[in-house]
């Protein structure tokens, strides 16, 4: 209880500033309407309740942005091209299939560079100094290319989230496959272990909370991947779509209500990822 | 092909002397250290320029390194335009802006538990989030100028910093705190001598994480409506024109200024913290 409750003020403020900056910032509108109609300004009783329920609000209310969200995804059929959920399901395939590609070559890579040091020299600093790069900037090209090569759909969407989540992995798996100290791969040395029975049996183990920590970033990452590379293909399907025909069209709701859902989608992937990372960690006897 | 069989060549022959170089007692220099990374990185311009040229990869695909090196060096005031307008007036002020308030509100909430008990799930939740995603609404909000970017830069760089400078706060020991309470030092004084500088490895990390969040929301909100000039505005604009090279000369500048930026804050992090065990190495 002594954890939920800060928690819980923190959102109700949020949500009081929330209604209190609704109903500022849609004010101008309320008070325009008035002086064509040539009436006089509106009371603040009436003024709050006209700002709660536009129809293109400049900050939607957030009872307005629940309603959209239930209405689009409870409301109506999933194959529906207005519901959500069919929006949020292309996102997340496009998310899950580029995370998977992404995080087994981070893996892979981070296997060979642990074993080959002209691998690591030359590799490993480019990995590093390629986190500093804004790769997001590259979605609209790989977009177009990949287009003009006839590959369409779900696969470029996932080779932005793929190179989005690569790099955490590959950093996060680098660190965790040397995480092993002299003395224990000493101990497995004496042993007489070869290569092989090393890295499953000492290694790869102990790679494991460092694996999970950056999967939850490369998923969160992967997300943001197919979010934007959803915008350049022209708005046709997914979360992103949904973003950008709504600034389009000034249906502010809209955005509001696919900027939830993503907030969901991005909560539960993670959530899921820490729910594996607690069950495996239990199971190998690494839980903190 | 005679291009391809070259590059290829050039390859095995370039990873051999990387292998050659990695197992010598010449990678413990620092030369050494940067010289192995960069034959790597040459391979690969060259097996780029080789393969594209050899195989004649139409330039809409992929254009080679050397069509895309002469178009950084025609287009130099453009390529300096779209940079100032992205990154000195969207990124730059977006970052200090959204690092200043980050930092504040951290010292502010620092002083009640009871906030910070609440407001760091929370932060913690919102830094997982794909905030980019409120770019359209506030590039409705404020505008098509770089306003609009520094916003979404501000709320993109602002929890991570939250988040970790107020870990940092909590960083010093009791011991430490105790000393300070025995010279009777107020909370200002242990704020100023102990605690923020026992926190600035950790804000630096956030910073630090901050500068690429910058560049790609200052970009990625160019990509919803902007002025006629700019990183992400030219390389939504050449991308629908098909002039890769173009977008391939955005992309090396953003990559130069996003690494730039990084190696900056990575400098002064170094200055400030030269005490930290992480930086004596």
């Amino acid at each position: 209880m002594s954890r939920i409750l800060p928690v819980l003020a923190v959102v109700l403020a949020i949500v009081v500033l929330w209604y209190a900056a609704a109903v500022k910032m849609n004010a101008a509108w309320v008070y325009d309407q008035a002086a064509r109609a040539g009436e006089p300004a509106p009371a603040f009783s009436q003024l709050v309740r006209l700002t709660m329920n536009q129809d293109r609000p400049v900050l939607p209310a957030p009872h307005q942005v629940i309603t959209e969200l239930a209405n689009s995804t409870l409301g109506m059929k999933i194959s529906s091209k207005r519901s959500l959920v069919y929006h949020g399901w292309i996102t997340i395939s496009a998310t899950l299939l580029g995370f998977a590609m992404g995080t087994g070559l981070g893996i892979l890579l981070a296997v060979g560079i642990i074993h080959n040091r002209a691998m690591d020299m030359s590799v490993m600093p480019w990995a590093i100094a390629s986190q500093t790069i804004p790769i997001l900037a590259i979605a609209p090209m790989i977009i177009v290319v990949m287009n003009s090569l006839g590959v369409q759909g779900l696969i470029p969407k996932a080779i932005i989230s793929a190179f989005l989540s690569f790099f955490p992995v590959l950093v996060g798996m680098v660190k965790g496959l040397r995480s092993p100290d002299q003395m224990q791969l000493d101990l497995l040395s004496t042993y007489n272990a070869n290569g092989a029975q090393v890295f499953w049996g000492l290694r790869l183990p102990a790679s494991m909370p460092y694996l999970f920590t950056s999967l939850k970033v490369g998923i969160a990452a992967s997300l943001v991947g197919a979010i934007v590379g959803e915008m350049p293909t022209g708005a046709v399907a997914g979360l992103g779509a949904r973003l950008l025909s709504g600034s389009y069209y000034g249906q502010t709701v809209q955005i509001w209500a696919a900027l939830f859902a993503a907030a969901l989608v991005a909560a539960s992937l993670v959530g899921i990822v820490g729910i594996i990372e607690r069950r495996t960690l239990k199971r190998m006897g690494m839980a903190r | 092909m005679i291009w391809v069989v070259f590059s290829l060549a050039f390859w095995v022959a370039a990873w051999a002397l990387n292998v050659r170089l990695s197992h010598s007692s010449f990678v413990k220099t620092r030369i050494g250290q940067l010289i192995v990374p960069a034959i790597f990185g040459v391979t690969l311009l060259v097996l780029w320029q080789g393969v594209v040229t050899g195989l004649q990869v139409s330039p809409v695909i992929l254009p080679p390194p050397s069509a895309i090196w002469e178009r950084i060096l025609a287009s130099g005031p453009t390529l300096w335009a779209d940079f100032q307008q992205t990154f000195m007036k969207g990124a730059l002020r977006g970052y200090a802006i959204g690092c200043g308030a980050a930092f504040l509100t951290a010292v502010a909430i620092d002083r009640f538990p009871f906030l910070q008990r609440g407001l760091l799930p929370v932060g913690n939740f919102v830094a997982a989030l794909p905030i980019v995603g409120i770019a359209p609404i506030l590039v409705m909000w404020f505008g098509f100028d770089w306003q609009s970017k520094a916003a979404v830069v501000v709320v993109m760089v602002f929890f991570p910093v939250l988040v970790n400078t107020v870990a940092g706060l909590a960083a010093s020991e009791v011991m430490q705190r105790d000393l300070m309470a025995t010279y009777s030092a107020s909370y200002w004084q242990s704020l100023f001598k102990l605690r923020l500088p026992a926190a600035m490895p950790f804000i630096f990390n956030g910073l630090k994480i901050a500068t690429t969040l910058a560049l790609i929301g200052a970009i990625v909100a160019e990509f919803f409506g902007s002025p006629i000039v700019g990183m992400g505005f030219r390389i939504t604009a050449e991308v629908g024109r098909l002039g890769l090279d173009m977008v391939w000369a955005e992309i090396a500048v953003a990559a130069l200024a996003g690494s730039a930026f990084y190696g900056l804050v990575a400098l002064i992090e170094k200055r400030v913290t030269f005490w930290h065990p992480s930086q004596r190495g």
